[in-house]
């Protein structure tokens, strides 16, 4: 019995704990289980870990255990920090940082492992495509992190040439690998390094707001790819299986989130999407009528059935809590309220779900697409919150919208519709959307909170 | 500009185009609101609640003398005679039949727009006077239908044995069809209902009524949003539905008019089968009624017992909320007119509802307006090219898409066998190290494959920032890296460290703080 078996079995037992972990994470009900397996997961992972780097240690074990105990100290201190401070309104960015973190290790990884053993020509590919994965998730996730917390214009850049030059970057990748393979030198890495991170940039800059759900889960997927090249140059088998698990489920999760688009995956991580096809479609024009928040409050006192379309705009407004305070207040006077969640709605795939879950509404009345699609017809009250692209029947109705075949939950088809909406500007898709202009569709215009809780006010006032 | 409210004259009219949130609403728009004293009595609005609203209380001869003069009933002469020269009056002047009105207004050089004549297009709803209407009327008939009828609406079942709910037939399902289902629906009533238009049947099913199912008796629409006159054919079978629907109801309401004519619908015969008691509304009696006995204005009771309510004034018997919404559809009016909210009303002739609405200009007569095409045409339009695709072209067509969906497959498997079979070809030559590992790689893909799939929609935020978590794993390997002995690497691996070991903490934690908040309700 050597340290290095025991490691291996507290590898073994570490990767099981991950498999179950996520497996509880796909109902509400082990989700919490599967966190804390998670947990114990990497705690044994991590404890394993340090006893074989110090029994491998070139240097003297004390500083390397000081190394160690720093880098933990810094990573528990930032880490939880943010875990602890960050807004569900943020959450979309914090996830973004966090996948270009792994890109950035990956990098190093790479490096490090080139520097230190051996270069025999399957090693130099791992390094090779460890470190070429990296570095494009690395300043994807940057560019994704940016545009998601405004500090970049959510805007697809859309350079001439834009698939000539992904394809030439990395044709010219691949000429550097046989140079780094027939010269083993750290020149070819460094170049290539400095191109994948170009083109990470690239591909993920070319990608508009809308798509951002798309673009974070791929993303996701990037960093489990990476940690798995890690895994492969160090033959680290731990790293390997987390590494494909990760991998696998964010593939699957950009996957859904295309579905729910009706999109093709290529055409989503090409780009381009908004900017240029704003043209596209039929031109819907016509009135809209205006609603104030207290005829809004009389109506929703006589209704039944109400139901709730939130979209990013909730986010950005921070209504989730007075929107949950008038659903408490609705559901006591007994009127039946649910919440309609399109797949995509938000920044990120389940992101007005954990919105919702913060402000206190309890998740069995948060439906999904398909399950309250067919309930409109019965519904006296749609309020749409925020939300644009997600609730326009030129989806289904134009074949010529850039949002064709997209489907889109039918509040249209309930007795009456009230937009909540800054201003009649188009959603990310950059399409009108002719629900504005229903006979059955009113449109309050203003910030989300404030007009949420003048509802509220207003029906305290009715009491 | 001024605009003038007066006391309506007609007799038995209790109604007031104005009443005090109206001319809120008036006032906001840029307008000094002028009100006739005891315009608003008989709908319950005094005076005062006038005057608080911010409108001038006066006498008949300055309101009439007006800018823009809003009344509901048409202007009599000597009204007219008060009228100002150049200014704006807004009523309901029934242009196609009251053509010597319309000639007087224009000879006075009145601009005269008729709340009557608005197009029927969706943007024009919010101003059309005779959806106002038809729908107080509806509403009122049922209302009307219950008190005459000797029994309850409801069925009910009590200690002393139980009563069936009545059967309510409502013919036409257009504005006014549409609120008698709503209202007898919401007594109680069993409600039946026809309309020659197939298309409405979905609307008669939303409102909770049955729709019954007539094909050789229906037609499509005409491009103006009304019902085409039937062939002789569909006619006929139209009657037969109604002989029948009508000898086992309670209640008949009748609401078919077009253009202003009311065609028959109930025939003497009819009534004659009806059961006793049984009470029949003709909502259309003020153009000579739908059905054959109906007096215009009166309640009569056929030979066998039969009650026929022929009221043309039933608007006008729910003054207050009747009021309110004829005043709404002046101020939507007033709206349209006045772009800037600046007080000045424009009439643009452009606007297809202006143009529609607007009977008298410049001293000249405008009825009829330009024919104007709805929204409803072009779907007609797409209806009618659709059925030419034949049954078996639809077949073919489906065939031809599940034959692709299928080469497609196909393709795809070979497309995945032959990499698959590459790739393995390919890992013969790896050394046994690597092909461990590979291993280990590709059923880890397939397990995440399998254990992520049924992942909950609601809980992809969480996964995500756990699998997250879960990638930090890298640190790993950059921990067995930092004691090495080359400076460099041990800087490197210090950083990859760092950044992985903030991803480990931070992904669980947020995760778990996230999962703290999914509550079930109670």
């Amino acid at each position: 019995m050597t340290l290095t078996s025991i490691a291996q079995v507290a590898y073994l037992v570490a990767a099981v704990l991950f498999i179950l972990s996520l497996a509880g994470l796909s109902k509400q009900t082990t989700a919490r289980r599967g966190n804390l397996l998670g947990m114990a997961g990497m705690g044994i992972a991590i404890l394993a870990t340090i006893a074989l780097a110090l029994d491998q240690s070139e240097r003297a074990w004390g500083v390397t255990l000081l190394l160690i105990a720093c880098v933990l100290l810094i990573g528990a201190s930032v880490g939880i920090y943010r875990a602890r401070t960050v807004e569900m309104t943020q959450m979309p960015e914090l996830i973004a940082l966090l996948h270009s973190f792994v890109g950035l290790a990956a990098v190093l990884i790479g490096y490090n492992s080139y520097l230190t053993e051996g270069h025999d020509a399957m090693h130099l590919v791992e390094v090779f495509l460890g470190v070429l994965i990296g570095a494009v998730t690395f300043t994807g996730s940057i560019v994704a992190y940016l545009k998601l917390s405004a500090r970049m214009s959510s805007k697809p850049l859309t350079l001439p040439g834009r698939h000539a030059l992904n394809v030439g970057i990395l044709v010219a990748s691949a000429a550097l690998m046989v140079w780094f393979l027939a010269a083993p030198s750290v020149w070819p890495l460094i170049l290539m390094t400095v191109l994948a991170l170009a083109l990470g940039y690239h591909l993920v800059a070319a990608i508009g707001g809308g798509d951002m759900p798309v673009v974070v889960s791929m993303l996701n997927s990037y960093s489990g790819w990476a940690a798995a090249a890690a895994g492969f140059m160090l033959g680290n088998d731990l790293l390997i299986v987390t590494g494909a698990l990760v991998g696998a489920s964010g593939a699957i999760l950009s996957y859904l989130m295309c579905k729910a688009m009706n999109r093709k995956f290529l055409a989503v991580i090409l780009g381009g999407f908004g900017g240029e096809t704003s043209s596209g479609g039929a031109e819907v024009t016509g009135t809209h009528q205006e609603t104030s928040a207290s005829a809004l409050a009389d109506q929703l006192a006589t209704a039944k059935s109400v139901v709730i379309a939130p979209g990013y705009g909730m986010a950005v407004a921070k209504a989730q809590y007075p929107v949950a305070d008038l659903v408490s207040r609705l559901r006591e006077q007994g009127v039946k309220v649910r919440f309609a969640v399109h797949p995509v709605a938000g920044r990120l795939p389940g992101h007005m779900n954990v919105l919702l879950a913060e402000a206190r509404v309890p998740y069995d009345i948060v439906l999904e697409l398909d399950e309250i699609n067919d309930d409109f017809p019965d519904t006296d009250v749609v309020l749409v919150i925020g939300a644009n692209d997600t609730v326009n029947p030129a989806a289904l109705d134009d074949p010529s919208s850039p949002i064709a075949g997209m489907p889109v939950l039918e509040v249209w088809n309930a007795k009456s519709v009230v937009v909540f909406k800054r201003s009649m500007a188009t959603g990310y898709a950059g399409v009108q959307n002719p629900l504005f202009f229903k006979e059955n569709t009113e449109m309050l215009f203003g910030d989300a909170k404030d007009q949420v809780e003048a509802i509220l006010a207003a029906m305290t006032a009715r009491v | 500009m001024k605009i003038a409210i007066p006391k309506e004259t007609a007799e038995g009219s209790t109604l007031v185009a104005a009443t005090p949130k109206t001319v809120e609403a008036l006032t906001k728009l840029g307008y000094e609101v002028l009100v006739e004293a005891g315009a608003g009595q008989a709908a319950n609005f005094g005076d005062e609640a006038y005057l608080v609203a911010g409108a001038a209380v006066t006498d008949a001869a300055s309101v009439w003398g007006g800018d823009i003069v809003a009344a509901y009933n048409p202007p009599t002469e000597q009204q007219r005679d008060l009228l100002k020269r150049g200014g704006v009056l807004i009523g309901t002047l029934a242009p196609h039949s009251s053509h010597d009105l319309i000639a007087d207004l224009a000879q006075r050089n009145v601009t005269a727009l008729s709340l009557d004549a608005v197009p029927r297009i969706s943007r024009a709803q919010a101003l059309d006077v005779l959806s106002t209407m038809s729908n107080v009327s509806g509403y009122r008939a049922v209302i009307e239908a219950a008190e005459a009828y000797g029994a309850m609406f409801a069925g009910q079942v009590t200690a002393a044995g139980k009563t069936d709910p009545a059967t309510v037939f409502v013919i036409g399902a257009g504005v006014a069809g549409l609120a008698s289902l709503g209202a007898a629906v919401s007594l109680g009533a069993q409600v039946r209902s026809f309309d020659v238009r197939p298309e409405v049947a979905e609307q008669i099913e939303s409102m909770g009524a049955t729709f019954v199912h007539a094909p050789a008796a229906q037609q499509e629409v005409s491009s103006d949003g009304y019902a085409k006159p039937l062939t002789q054919e569909q006619l006929a079978a139209a009657l037969d539905v109604y002989a029948e629907e009508s000898s086992s109801a309670d209640i008949v309401i009748t609401t078919a008019l077009v253009r202003g004519s009311a065609p028959t619908t109930i025939t003497a015969d009819m009534v004659a089968a009806m059961k006793p008691g049984s009470v029949i509304v003709d909502l259309a009696a003020i153009g000579g009624g739908n059905c054959e006995l109906t007096v215009p204005g009166e309640k009569v009771i056929s030979d066998n017992g039969v009650t026929i309510i022929g009221y043309t004034d039933l608007p006008s018997r729910m003054p207050q909320h009747t009021s309110q919404l004829l005043g709404t559809n002046i101020v939507n009016l007033m709206k349209l007119l006045t772009p800037a909210k600046d007080g000045e009303a424009v009439l643009d002739m452009e606007d297809e509802v202006v143009r529609g609405m607007t009977v008298a200009s410049n001293g000249e007569v405008m009825w009829p307006p330009p024919p104007v095409s709805v929204s409803a045409d072009a779907g007609a339009r797409a209806a009618a090219a659709a059925p030419e695709v034949s049954e078996e072209e639809r077949k073919a067509e489906a065939e031809r898409a599940s034959a692709q969906e299928a080469a497609r497959k196909k393709r795809n498997a070979w497309t995945m066998g032959v990499s698959g079979g590459l790739l393995a070809i390919a890992l013969c030559f790896a050394n046994p190290a690597f092909l461990m590992m590979m291993t280990v790689f590709i059923l880890a893909v397939f397990i995440g494959y399998y254990v992520i799939s049924n992942v909950s929609h609601s809980l992809h935020t969480p996964l995500m920032s756990q699998t997250n978590a879960i990638s930090g794993i890298i640190l790993v390997g950059a921990l067995l890296q930092l004691g090495s002995s080359s400076t460099v690497v041990t800087v490197l691996a210090f950083i990859a460290a760092s950044v992985a070991s903030i991803n480990v903490f931070g992904g669980f934690l947020v995760t778990y703080r996230m999962l703290g908040m999914f509550q079930k309700g109670a």
